[in-house]
């Protein structure tokens, strides 16, 4: 082997480590300066109190529950309409279809708009469209209630834009079903659709769990979205229906930051907040990894 | 063409033709499947043997751009009328697949699952049909202490048996057999035949085979399929000892194929 060669072949490699290394140096970075600003203020109070004094002291409780909340609506929402979409997708739609495809350009379209343009579908459609309609409909008064931004609201422009990651997920785990279970039960004399549900769904029931898994964690770390449809700039109690505002973890990192009456004071309360946030996203996926080894144990035994 | 015409056809096939897209499979068939007995269909890769048995459940459907046409009928009803009711017939027409494919379910929720789909949900009733047919399928000694465990923890002779039973159990009158012991060991394989063997004088068996011996084994008839054609159809005796056409002796002597 030339010199040449093997020079391009240690630059190659030694290029790749160092962007390999780049990756995990940027996100222990992240993580240690967030630790490290955050550490002070993540005490339990901070986790189980309200916010006083103009959000310059106490904890974030609200926007733990209200997160919570969110992704817990939007998942109700979102999973089983996903999943629906895909069962029809893979099963039931000829691939060649005009319909089949014209629904994958809109599951591709839809996972490229940018997500601030569903916060601003949501206000239009949801609030000022349904919202209203329903304040029409249900109440003779002229006051509020629905046609404002609130919880449901915004879990369900949250829905809609998580939409596509739970379609796509669900889709590939149908595909890993064998095309043997499905012929078995056919040949058994079983209909397309008792072949889906007691054959394809439960065999791709951890796809699924993944499809959910993945939303609930973009879901959680979107803002835009909800910027006009529900989030709550300061407000000290819990949502007690799904027509109230409510407060979320990574618009309450945003406001903090930009509108506080005193944004140096703040400082701890923003690391602890943003840490929070990534902590509930991990606890959510080591939940959700320990559900799937625990469900695929049980399939193989 | 020899046709054998003993009793009563229990399947009746006349003029099929069979295409994958524009390429032809299946020219011309002709074949009467007498009632239980087991009919094999033998023939070099590719000759059409497998399309044919599962057009006899309509299984081939499932596969986009294909087409037939010409009758099959079982017990004289054309299955391919449009007044049949697919999954009815295939309640009729079990099917057993050349890869065992047990579902990654428990022994008993395997066997149950045909008769479930049926709405049988009685506890007790579940219990007595599992029995019986794993019975049936010589397995019950082997899986009564463990009906619980997953399928998939089987060996591959156990799996092919449980798949039979699963077929066995919605009470079919016919069995297609797709190469069911070509992935199996000699003494996996010897207990399939045996089941087979059992198994004819309740039901009507059809198995597509590569294995001479096989064939000659457990088969009263033999049907030879050579490119896309039914060649020969006869008593397995006759084809195996004293075939009428060259090519069938010389598939079944070996010299190609």
């Amino acid at each position: 082997m030339s010199l040449r060669k093997k020079l391009l072949g240690t630059s190659v490699v030694t290029l790749s480590a160092l962007a390999a290394f780049l990756i995990i140096t940027v996100v222990i970075l992240v993580m240690g300066t967030i630790i490290v600003g955050g550490k002070d203020a993540f005490t339990w109070e901070f986790l189980t109190s309200a916010p006083r004094e103009g959000m310059t002291e106490g904890g974030i409780f609200p926007a733990i529950v209200g997160t919570a909340l969110l992704v817990v609506i939007m998942s109700i929402v979102g999973v089983p309409i996903g999943t629906i979409t895909a069962v029809y997708l893979s099963e039931y739609a000829s691939s060649r279809s005009i319909l089949a495809r014209s629904i994958r350009f809109a599951v591709n379209t839809l996972a490229g708009v940018p997500a601030i343009v569903f916060g601003l579908f949501g206000l239009g459609f949801f609030v000022q469209f349904v919202g209203s309609g329903m304040d029409k409909v249900l109440t003779d008064s002229t006051d509020l209630r629905w046609a404002q931004p609130n919880i449901l609201w915004a879990s369900l422009t949250m829905a809609l834009l998580t939409l596509p990651v739970v379609i796509v997920s669900v889709e590939e785990a149908i595909k890993t079903v064998p095309a043997e279970l499905r012929a078995a039960s056919l040949a058994l004399g079983a209909t397309k659709w008792q072949t889906i549900v007691k054959i394809v769904i439960p065999n791709s029931i951890t796809g699924i769990l993944t499809g959910a898994i993945l939303a609930v964690s973009r879901g959680a770390g979107e803002v835009a979205p909800i910027l006009f449809t529900g989030a709550a700039y300061f407000l000290p109690h819990l949502p007690g229906s799904l027509s109230d505002q409510f407060m979320e973890l990574g618009y309450h990192v945003y406001i903090m930051s930009t509108q506080s009456t005193n944004v140096d004071a703040t400082r701890g309360i923003q690391y602890a907040t943003t840490l929070v946030l990534l902590l509930l996203t991990f606890l959510l996926n080591f939940s959700a990894i320990f559900l799937r080894s625990r469900l695929r144990a049980r399939q193989i035994t | 063409m020899n046709t054998a015409k003993p009793r009563e056809a229990k399947i009746a096939v006349t003029n099929m033709n069979f295409w994958y897209g524009p390429k032809p499979a299946l020219r011309n068939v002709a074949m009467e499947i007498p009632p239980n007995h087991v009919t094999a269909l033998i023939g070099p890769s590719g000759c059409g043997k497998s399309t044919f048995l599962r057009s006899l459940n309509r299984m081939n459907e499932l596969i986009d751009n294909v087409r037939m046409d010409g009758h099959i009928r079982i017990d004289g009803v054309d299955i391919y009328d449009r007044n049949v009711d697919v999954v009815e017939l295939r309640k009729r027409v079990g099917m057993i697949f050349q890869k065992s494919n047990p579902f990654p379910k428990s022994i008993f929720d395997n066997v149950a699952y045909g008769p479930r789909i049926n709405g049988v949900h009685d506890k007790g009733k579940l219990e007595e049909l599992v029995e019986s047919t794993l019975r049936r399928a010589a397995l019950w000694e082997e899986v009564k202490d463990e009906l619980k465990k997953s399928a998939l923890s089987l060996s591959g002779g156990q799996q092919q048996r449980l798949c039979i039973a699963r077929a066995l159990a919605v009470d079919p009158e016919i069995l297609l057999m797709d190469e069911p012991a070509s992935a199996l060991d000699p003494i996996a394989t010897a207990k399939i035949e045996e089941l087979i063997y059992e198994l004819k004088s309740n039901y009507t068996i059809v198995i597509v085979t590569h294995n001479m011996q096989q064939a000659a084994r457990v088969s009263d008839y033999t049907a030879f399929f050579y490119m896309g054609e039914l060649i020969e159809f006869g008593e397995t005796k006759k084809i195996f000892t004293t075939p009428e056409k060259k090519q069938t002796e010389d598939y079944i002597t070996g010299r190609f194929g």
